[in-house]
């Protein structure tokens, strides 16, 4: 995108001209592939849909249309888009990284319990303080549960990819036991939490509808990551780190600290989804907070080539996507876990046809 | 009378065990044929998800059990032609298409189980113990060891025979040098695609069985994610077994008794620890696991790295 | 020729994109000989051999063996016809045992292994026959190198080979083990096998053949019998020419010392020793080489000087500091250049920018860092500076480096490394695998900073790079300097002698 901003910048040069219609292409080749790979995903969706009896003609436009009614709709989607944003950028980070975190959904419970932890007590502090607190503390307790992974594979070389996944089993489980044991609401029926007390909650942008800042907080925070990566000296050290881990040694990068970075930084992105979730739409700490969004965050981020500002696109994508299987339950019953199916075909396109793209450029 | 219970409660955890670890040994087992070969299949869970669906499917619609079971293999080994598809034939990256067949096995299973079966709210007959005459009656260990049905049994027999397998054979011997040394295959001959097809093929066959014994010899349903990362937990039990498939028949029991304890000791009123710390101890075992089993020494080589011929 | 030659190569032509490893090549060699292929790193040796035993296919030409003409689409086949190689990087499955090494790939796949015993009788028998000490059960990587070797050589003996063909056997082994090998070839060939044997080392090349070729630029330029010559002659032969680049240099004398090295030990990555106690000095405008057949303790040295292997014993001092085991953060910030031998692995990051490999070492400093930052147009600038100075041929600065053709890669390294105003610059192989015009451009290069007063410690197995621009050379064997010759009064072919462990000083052979 910078590359674009140069070109009509140095439209003086003939060169420059040549430069820009090569970045535009270079965009369009970027688009077709992750463009590709959900039109197929869908298609799988629909032919799955007809096999099974359903009527699949009008997945796909239900699918990506469905939910679009008026604007509290929009706002839905927008809702579900905020911490698959958030998780997807950050996990962008990690993946340059070429560290596995397969571990924001755990990542992303630690931070609800910290949330809930601040957001139900400290009485009597001001919105403009409160509000804000529970963030960091969701993102600081996604990022410390993310840094116990980076930690082991630093010091003891065990595969984030099996830790990180066993800290997601770990973090809901401590979920189920902190609302059925001590942070239980014992006035309520169901295991959840006490109440955040209101001046914990995320302000809503508009008062009769759920969506809340944090979207603006992820589309920011993507945005920043994007800059981090792409403009920061450490961004830097941390792509080098992930695609030549030797050159990295040579130039005298520090290849464990970086990976101890990325860790830290997808598992505060996952961590503040979290918050979000607890301190944004139920202000309250349930066992089953998050539909999934951990794993969502991985396709989210495959989808967007690893980087933190295509996975706005891709994050909303995908948020339509949900909100459009609900809309499909509702109307023609299929079961909502489609949604699970299309992110597993949608990441198995975005490979395949990367790696196509890779193989003919070999050869030609 | 004390140590007469508690040798009871030690004969019924023991037998707990075994059976808790039937999964994770048929899991890892497969595992281990996959690695050897040099295929890192993270998409163990979904295999095994795949699996015992199919083998609760088949089961529900014959009434057969060990129709469910082939089912459940078949379910398994056709996931795993479409992960092996992906990464040896288009060499895409192991740990991503893994991830994506996760997200498909438990999407799919869920799916359908969704579409056909909720509703029915009908589980179906479960393999039942055989007790195996005269051992059976041995005080205490008759109970732990005598009194379990068939694929429990069974898994005695498929660690011995995949370990003849992978060292007696002229399939293993080309199997564990697929992981090894490719290059060195290849000049002798043998077709190393050919061979990773082959190793993920019955690696996925044995998550399948795994996954099928959930639902036909433990379960008498399918629930959504009933795996609950025992494939992930095959994954840790393979390092710790160093790659041998008798030794992940040990560290899949000692994993069982973990789960095993948590279940008996869930039941036992007077135990003070809440029930979630016994929940989390097979995950937690899993991380101490590989932290104490450290370096990578006993891996294959090649773990993970697509074979590229010059 | 009285009859048929038992093996004939035909105008043999081998291509790999555009580097041309076999420029119509022939050759001849007779039943029962040993026949010698000699020649420089890169002179088309090994890609030659490849074809005779099918792991390579030839874009022309036409190989006849034992009368027929032969194309063989895999080893496997030329195993069939009784042709086997040892290849310099051993086909031997690490955590398998000899004999199982042996059988692999042998009868159909299902098949039981239930024939262990006659294997291993088998081998035994060989092994006594040859004896070449080797246990059917060891597993391969328990064993030294030699003894894998010699696991190597009877797996070929045990396919019942009549055509053995050794790709440089003797640069991995010890003295000892190297005297062993050869009379086992010696052996072989009086069993009625014959030999081809790959190596660039003079007083082995004399010690066993009948004939020699000696190869150069991907062909076979002279065939003599081994009785017609001497390593003198030979030496000649290899490197082509007596003529020397003749490139301008001031005449200024050197300097105070910039670098000293004392009694740096230290192992390779496998553990095994690799560098055994070099001492040397680089002083201020001067190039030291430090020539070498490969694989004799160079790459663990520049690994260990830039921080990147462990240092077992000795020091380092840079500009009177101790840099000895020091992180490459630091090293690189004592004024410390460092031009990789492997650059794909070490020195770019292929699928980066022009501008982003150009600051990997200075990513987080001024000017092109600032309050954490990149300053891409400071970036672009230096960038698009070093393109025009040393003239790299490149689209933009924007591009992948892993597009440029291999010489413009290593000019970038070269552009970035002594941009980065060194004083002292460590270079391993500073033309390798970059076309001629490159090489000409870097070597000037690097002429200019030794005129400009800096310090150059040039690793190198091409003699000529080594005699264009060297003040002193110094030769490594075994991991250890064997001696110091000045390149204007050394002869290339003594040179080649040291190189070979020959001395005529045996105290410094040690």
């Amino acid at each position: 995108m910078e590359q674009v901003n140069q070109g009509v910048r140095e439209n003086v040069y003939p060169q420059a001209a040549q430069a820009f219609g090569r970045t535009l292409r270079q965009a369009v080749i970027n688009a077709a592939t992750p463009a590709a790979a959900v039109l197929v995903a869908l298609a799988c969706g629909a032919a799955l849909l007809w096999l099974n009896g359903f009527d699949g003609s009008d997945v796909v436009t239900v699918m990506i249309f469905g939910s679009f009614q008026d604007m509290r709709s929009v706002g839905e989607i927008l809702l579900k888009a905020t911490p698959l944003i958030l998780i997807g950028a950050g996990l962008c980070v990690a993946f340059r990284c070429s560290i596995w975190n397969i571990g924001a959904e755990g990542q992303l419970y630690a931070g609800a319990i910290a949330a809930t932890l601040v957001g139900t007590n400290f009485d009597g502090l001001s919105v403009w303080v409160h509000a804000p607190l529970v963030m960091l503390a969701g993102a600081l307790a996604g990022a410390a549960w993310a840094g116990i992974a980076g930690y082991l594979k630093v010091r003891f070389q065990a595969s984030e990819i099996v830790t990180t996944i066993m800290l997601n089993y770990i973090a809901l489980i401590l979920t189920s036991y902190l609302v059925t044991g001590p942070m239980r609401d014992a006035s309520a029926a169901y295991p959840q939490s006490a109440r955040l007390i209101r001046e914990a909650w995320t302000p809503r942008i508009v008062s009769d509808m759920r969506l809340h800042i944090g979207i603006i907080v992820a589309v920011v925070l993507a945005v920043a990551l994007y800059i981090f990566l792409q403009r920061s000296s450490r961004g830097f050290s941390l792509r080098v780190v992930g695609l030549n881990p030797y050159a990295a040694r040579y130039a005298g990068m520090q290849v464990a600290r970086n990976v101890m970075i990325a860790m830290c930084i997808s598992g505060a992105m996952a961590g503040l989804a979290g918050a979000f979730e607890v301190a944004g739409v139920t202000h309250r700490l349930y066992q089953n907070i998050s539909p999934g969004y951990g794993f969502e965050g991985i396709a989210v981020a495959l989808l967007a080539g690893n980087n933190p500002l295509a996975a706005i696109v891709s994050g909303g994508l995908f948020a339509t996507l949900r909100s459009g299987s609900e809309v499909l339950q509702i109307t023609s019953q299929v079961p909502q876990v489609l949604v699970l199916i299309i992110q597993g075909i949608v990441i198995l396109s975005v490979v395949a046809f990367t790696r196509l793209r890779d193989i003919r450029r070999i050869v030609a | 009378m004390d140590d007469m219970m508690f040798l009871t409660f030690l004969a019924t955890l023991a037998g707990a065990a075994w059976r808790l670890a039937t999964p994770l040994i048929f899991a890892s087992i497969g595992e281990i044929f996959s690695e050897r070969a040099g295929v890192l299949n993270i998409g163990l869970e979904g295999t095994m998800l795949v699996g015992a669906f199919c083998g609760f499917a088949a089961a529900f619609a014959t009434g057969s059990i060990p129709l469910g079971l082939l089912a459940g293999i078949a379910g398994g080994m056709l996931f795993g032609a479409i992960f092996a598809f992906f990464t040896i034939t288009i060499k895409a990256d192991q740990i991503v298409v893994g991830a994506a067949l996760n997200l498909l096995g438990m999407g799919l299973t869920a799916f359908l189980f969704r579409t056909y079966y909720v509703s029915t709210g009908k589980g179906i007959e479960i393999a039942q113990p055989v007790q195996i005459p005269f051992l059976s009656d041995i005080p205490f260990l008759g109970e732990a060891f005598f009194r379990q049905n068939l694929i429990v049994y069974s898994t005695v027999l498929v660690a011995i025979l995949a370990s003849l397998v992978l060292f007696r054979t002229s399939f293993g011997l080309t199997l564990r040098a697929v992981g090894e040394h490719p290059k060195a295959v290849d000049v002798a001959g043998r077709d190393v695609a050919s061979y990773r097809y082959a190793a993920v093929l019955v690696g996925t066959g044995l998550a399948g069985l795994g996954g099928a014994f959930l639902t036909l010899g433990h379960s008498n349903q399918f629930v959504e994610g009933i795996t609950s990362g025992r494939g992930f937990i095959a994954l840790a039990v393979v390092v710790f077994a160093r790659w041998s498939p008798i030794g992940a028949f040990f560290v899949s029991l000692l994993f069982g008794l973990f789960y095993a304890l948590q279940l008996m000791l869930q039941a036992q009123a007077s135990i003070v620890v809440p029930y979630q710390v016994l929940q989390a101890l097979p995950y937690i075992m899993t991380i101490v696991t590989l932290v104490v089993v450290r370096g990578k020494g006993a891996a294959p080589s090649k773990l993970g790295q697509p074979y590229e011929m010059r | 020729m009285s009859q048929k030659p038992f093996l004939r190569v035909e105008n043999i032509r081998k291509r790999f994109g555009p580097i041309v490893a076999s420029d119509g090549v022939s050759l001849e060699i007779e039943q029962g000989e040993i026949h010698s292929l000699l020649g420089e790193n890169g002179a088309g040796k090994s890609v030659l051999m490849s074809m005779i035993c099918g792991m390579v296919r030839p874009d022309e030409g036409e190989i006849v063996f034992k009368g027929q003409s032969v194309r063989f689409n895999s080893p496997r086949e030329a195993i069939r016809q009784r042709i086997g190689m040892v290849h310099q990087h051993f086909m031997l499955v690490p955590n398998l045992t000899v004999a199982e090494n042996y059988i692999l790939g042998q009868g159909s796949p299902l098949r039981v292994i239930n024939d262990m015993d006659e294997v291993h009788a088998k081998i035994r028998e060989l092994s006594d026959r040859y004896a070449l000490d080797v246990r059917p059960d060891a597993i391969i990587e328990d064993l030294s190198v030699g003894e894998q070797q010699r696991v190597e050589i009877l797996k070929v003996l045990f396919h019942g080979i009549d055509l053995l063909i050794l790709d440089e056997p003797t640069a991995v082994l010890t003295p000892q083990e190297t005297d062993r090998l050869l009379s086992l070839m010696g052996d072989l060939a009086k069993d009625g096998k014959t030999v081809v044997f790959i190596s660039h080392k003079l007083d082995e090349v004399m010690r066993v053949s009948n004939r020699i070729g000696v190869m150069r630029d991907g062909r076979v330029v002279h065939t003599v019998n081994v009785g017609e010559t001497n390593a003198r002659e030979l030496a000649r032969m290899m490197v082509g020419r007596d003529v020397r680049m003749e490139l301008p240099r001031s005449p200024e004398p050197p300097g105070h010392i910039v670098l000293s090295v004392d009694k740096l030990t230290c192992r390779a990555e496998t553990g095994l020793p690799a560098v055994r106690g070099v001492s040397l000095y680089v002083r201020a405008g001067e190039i030291v080489g430090i020539a070498g057949v490969s694989g004799n303790g160079q790459t663990e040295l520049s690994l260990a000087l830039s921080g990147l292997l462990p240092v077992d014993s000795g020091r380092v001092i840079l500009n009177g500091k101790d840099i000895t085991g020091l992180d490459p953060a630091r090293i690189n910030a004592s004024s410390f250049s460092h031009i990789p031998e492997d650059r794909h692995k070490h020195g770019i990051v292929a699928s980066m920018s022009l501008s982003e490999n150009t600051i990997l070492q200075r990513y987080d400093q001024k000017p092109f860092a600032s309050r954490g930052m990149l300053n891409r147009g400071v970036i672009g600038e230096h960038t698009r500076d070093l393109i025009k100075r040393f003239r790299i041929k490149s689209r933009d600065e924007d591009q992948p480096i892993g597009a440029l053709s291999g010489g413009n890669q290593q000019k970038l390294v070269v552009a970035r490394e002594l941009a980065r105003n060194p004083d002292f610059i460590l270079v391993n192989q500073l033309a390798r695998g970059i076309d001629i015009g490159a090489m000409e451009f870097v070597m000037e290069e690097m002429l200019k900073q030794r005129d400009n007063g800096r310090a150059i410690l040039l690793i190198s197995t091409e003699l000529e790079e080594l005699f264009a621009i060297c003040d002193r050379i110094l030769v490594m064997f075994h991991g250890e300097i064997l001696g110091e010759l000045p390149p204007d009064r050394t002869r290339l072919d003594e040179l080649g002698l040291l190189m070979a462990g020959q001395t005529n000083q045996p105290a410094l052979a040690s």
